[in-house]
C-alpha cells in the first residue's frame, strides 16, 4: 500500500508537470494575442509601458524562468490574472461548490440509474425492454447538454415554474434550494452519461453471464437474484467504475462548462469559459492543474476501489 | 426424423428402483439456421452407489445431457422432451424453485475446468459457505465455515482454515478441484454429476481427483454420472458405460462388456484410438475416419453411417437401441450389423478396433 501511494505520487508530479508545461508554451508562449504584457497595460499603452510591465513580470526572462515563477504563483495561491486582476485560487475556491456539487450529485445519479437500467437491458436482451433502452440511450447519448437544458429551463422551469430557472444556492445557505435548483443541471448532464454507461454494463454482463462460474453459481442452487447480483454485477461493474472515475475527475475539473453556463452555476466550468473568452491564460492554466489533479486522484481512488473489488489486482 | 418406439432401457433390476431415470430425453436449441438436435433419445438409468460413465466425442451431446439434467440447458431457445426422474420426482418440468432447491443439494455437479468455475473474487471458504447457506438458512455463517474447513480436509487440502481465506487464483488446477468436489459434498447429494472433472488436469492429479470421487461414493453413496471422452478414466472408476454419438446413446453396458465384447462399430473405433506405450512408435495414431454429421442437418438413419465400413442399405433405418445378445438383456447397442459378423470384423490384428481406422 504504501508503495502504491508513493508510486502515486511520483507520477502525480510527473504528470504535473507535463500537463503544466504543454499548457504554459500553449497559451503564453503561441497564442498570439496572448502577450500578457499588452494585456495588463490595456489597449492604449505605449513601447514603454509595455517595456516597464515586461521587466516587472518578468516577461522579459527565459521562459523556464517564466514558467517555474508561474508555477510557484499558482501553487502559492499568489496567481493573478493579467486581464481581470482577481486573484486565480480565491476565484476558483468560489466556483468550486457549485462545481462539487454538481458532480456528485450527477455522478452518483447517472452511475445509479445506468446500473439499473444497464441491467435491465441486459436481462431482457434481445426483447421489447431491451430496444426500448437502446433507442432511449441513443436519444440521451445524442443530446446535447445546452439544448437539453434549454428545453429543461423553457418548459419546466419557465412554462410551468416547477424548478427554478438555474442559479447555484450555496448548501449551507439553504439546503433545499440548493436540492432544488440542482436537480435540472444534474439531470442534464447525466442524461448524457446515462445512455453510454447502461450500454457498456448491458455488454459486460452479457460477457459475463457466460462465465463458467456462473453456471457453478447456479448449480450451487442459488436464487436467480443471487446469481446476479453477487456473481454477474460484481465483475460487470468494473468497466463503468473506471469511466466513472474519469468523468467525475473532467466534471470536478471544471468540464461541465455546457451545463454550468446554461444553468449560470457560477462553478469552475464557466470560469474556465470565461478565462477562454478572456485571453485569462493564468486563470486556464491554474484550472488545467486542477483538473490533471482531479484525474490523479480519482485514478488512485479507482484503482483502489478495484483492488477491494477484484483480488486478483494488487496495488 | 422417424425415431423408433420410446428406447428401451433394459430390463429394469429387480426389486431396485433407479435414483436417475432418464428416458427418451431431446435436446433441441433453435438457432439462426434451424434446430440442432443435441441429445435425440437419451434414455439410461443410474443405480445408488453407481458410476455410469457417458462416453462420447466433443459434441456428442454428453455435456448437454448432463447439464439438462440439472436445468442449466433452459432458455428461450432450447427445447427439451421426455422424462428425466430422480428418486421419482420430474426434474425436466420442475419449476425454477423446485429445481434450485434440488441443485447444489440432490444432485451436485462438478465441471471440466476448474480455472473459470470458482469465481475469481470470493474467497474459496466463502464460495461453499454459500452453498451451505443456500440449502440450510438456519445454519450461521460461523458454522457453515467449520463445515467448509471440514469439507476441505476431507478432500485433501492441507492447512485448510488457512486455505478456506484464500482467492482460487492462489490455488493449483488439482486443488481448485478439489474445492468443487467439497461442494459438491457439502450437502451430501444423491446424484453427483462429474462433467469431464480430469479433463484439465495433469496425470498425475488425474488419478488424485478420480480417487477423490470414488471416496465421495463411498460416504454418500450417491449416484454418479461421469462425462467423459477419455476410456482409461472410464476403465478406472465405471460400473457401467453409455456410449453417445451425435445426440444419441450407441452402445450401453457395464464396464467389462465395453472393453472385451463391444458391439458398435463406434465403441470400437474408440477402444482403437487409445493410444498405448506398448505399440509401435512409427505406426501412426490410430483415428475414426471422417467428422460426426452435423447436428443442424443429420443424416437420415444411423449417424454414424457415414463413417462406417460396414455400413450397408439398412443403415438409412434408425437401429433400435435394444440387446442383441440372448445371455446379456443389459447390453443395448444401436447396430443392424449381425452379433457374428460383428465378432469378427472388429478383430484387427488381435485387437478391438474399426477397420479402417489402422489405415
Amino acid at each position: 500500500m504504501s508503495r502504491f501511494v508513493v508510486r502515486r505520487l511520483l507520477t502525480m508530479v510527473l504528470l504535473l508537470f507535463a500537463i503544466s508545461a504543454v499548457t504554459f508554451l500553449l497559451f503564453i508562449v503561441a497564442l498570439p494575442g496572448g502577450n500578457p504584457a499588452s494585456l495588463i497595460a490595456g489597449r492604449l499603452a505605449t513601447a514603454a509601458e509595455i517595456h516597464l510591465i515586461n521587466v516587472r513580470y518578468g516577461f522579459d526572462k527565459p521562459i523556464y524562468i517564466q514558467y517555474l515563477k508561474t508555477m510557484g504563483n499558482i501553487f502559492t495561491g499568489a496567481a493573478y490574472s493579467y486581464s481581470q486582476g482577481f486573484n486565480v485560487l480565491s476565484q476558483i475556491k468560489a466556483g468550486l461548490p457549485a462545481t462539487l456539487s454538481l458532480a456528485f450529485g450527477a455522478g452518483f445519479f447517472w452511475l445509479f440509474a445506468s446500473i439499473v437500467l444497464g441491467t435491465l437491458a441486459a436481462i431482457h436482451s434481445g426483447k421489447y425492454l431491451d430496444r426500448v433502452l437502446t433507442v432511449l440511450s441513443m436519444v440521451g447519448v445524442s443530446m446535447p447538454p445546452f439544448f437539453l437544458g434549454a428545453l429543461l429551463i423553457y418548459y419546466i422551469g419557465y412554462k410551468t415554474g416547477i424548478l427554478p430557472i438555474g442559479n447555484y444556492v450555496p448548501l449551507t445557505h439553504n439546503p433545499a434550494q440548493w436540492f432544488w435548483h440542482l436537480l435540472a443541471p444534474w439531470f442534464t448532464l447525466s442524461v448524457l452519461f446515462i445512455g453510454f454507461y447502461s450500454r457498456v454494463l448491458r455488454g459486460s454482463i452479457l460477457d459475463t453471464v457466460n462465465e463458467d462460474y456462473v453456471r457453478t453459481a447456479r448449480a450451487k442452487g442459488l436464487s436467480e437474484r443471487r446469481v446476479l447480483v453477487r456473481h454477474i454485477l460484481r465483475t460487470s461493474l468494473l468497466p463503468i467504475i473506471s469511466l466513472w472515475g474519469l468523468d467525475m475527475a473532467q466534471v470536478i475539473g471544471g468540464g461541465a462548462i455546457l451545463t454550468e453556463t446554461v444553468y449560470n452555476l457560477h462553478g469552475v466550468g464557466q470560469l474556465a469559459a470565461q478565462s477562454i473568452g478572456n485571453f485569462d491564460t493564468v486563470t486556464l492554466m491554474s484550472i488545467v492543474m486542477l483538473t490533471a489533479l482531479a484525474v490523479v486522484i480519482m485514478n488512485a481512488l479507482i484503482d483502489i476501489f478495484y483492488a477491494v473489488l477484484d483480488p486478483r489486482i494488487r496495488l | 426424423m422417424t425415431e423408433t418406439s420410446t428406447s428401451t432401457t433394459g430390463a429394469p433390476a429387480a426389486g431396485e428402483a433407479p435414483l436417475l431415470d432418464v428416458d427418451n430425453l431431446k435436446v433441441g436449441f433453435a438457432t439462426e439456421d434451424g434446430m440442432v438436435q443435441a441429445v435425440d433419445g437419451v434414455s439410461f438409468t443410474v443405480k445408488q452407489g453407481e458410476v455410469v460413465a457417458i462416453v462420447g466425442e466433443s459434441g456428442s451431446g454428453k455435456s448437454v445431457t448432463g447439464m439438462t439434467l440439472m436445468g442449466l440447458t433452459r432458455g428461450p431457445n432450447a427445447r427439451i422432451q421426455g422424462s428425466a426422474k430422480l428418486n421419482g420426482q420430474e426434474l425436466l418440468t420442475a419449476s425454477d424453485n423446485d429445481l434450485r432447491k434440488i441443485r447444489g443439494n440432490r444432485i451436485a455437479m462438478i465441471f471440466q475446468d476448474p480455472i473459470s468455475s470458482l469465481n475469481p473474487v470470493y474467497r474459496i471458504g466463502n464460495q461453499i459457505v454459500e452453498q451451505i447457506r443456500a440449502h440450510n438458512p438456519d445454519v450461521s455463517k460461523h458454522d457453515a465455515m467449520e463445515q467448509a474447513i471440514d469439507l476441505l480436509a476431507r478432500v485433501g487440502i492441507p492447512r485448510p482454515r488457512d486455505r478456506a481465506r484464500a482467492y482460487p487464483h492462489e490455488f493449483s488446477g488439482g486443488m481448485r478441484q478439489r474445492v468443487m468436489i467439497a461442494m459438491a459434498l457439502s450437502c451430501s447429494p444423491e446424484l453427483l454429476i462429474a462433467d469431464e472433472p480430469t479433463t484439465a488436469l495433469d496425470v498425475t492429479i488425474q488419478a488424485q481427483i478420480l480417487e477423490e470421487i470414488r471416496t465421495l461414493r463411498e460416504q454418500t453413496n450417491a449416484g454418479i454420472i461421469l462425462i467423459t471422452h477419455d476410456l482409461a478414466v472410464v476403465a478406472d472408476i465405471a460400473d457401467r458405460v453409455v456410449v453417445m454419438y451425435s445426440g444419441r446413446v450407441v452402445e450401453q453396458t457395464t464396464l467389462d462388456d465395453v472393453f472385451y465384447d463391444p458391439q458398435h462399430p463406434y465403441t470400437w473405433g474408440l477402444l482403437g484410438s487409445i493410444t498405448r506405450v506398448d505399440r509401435d512408435r512409427n505406426t501412426q495414431l490410430p483415428a475414426i475416419p471422417g467428422q460426426p454429421p452435423s447436428l443442424l442437418k443429420p443424416p437420415a438413419g444411423c449417424h454414424f453411417r457415414a463413417r462406417c465400413p460396414f455400413a450397408f442399405e439398412r443403415c438409412t433405418e434408425v437401429p433400435p437401441l435394444v440387446s442383441h445378445l440372448p445371455d446379456a438383456p443389459d447390453h443395448l447397442d444401436r447396430c443392424w450389423l449381425d452379433v457374428e459378423r460383428k465378432r469378427a470384423v472388429r478383430n484387427v490384428d488381435g485387437e478391438i478396433a474399426l477397420l479402417n481406422a489402422k489405415g
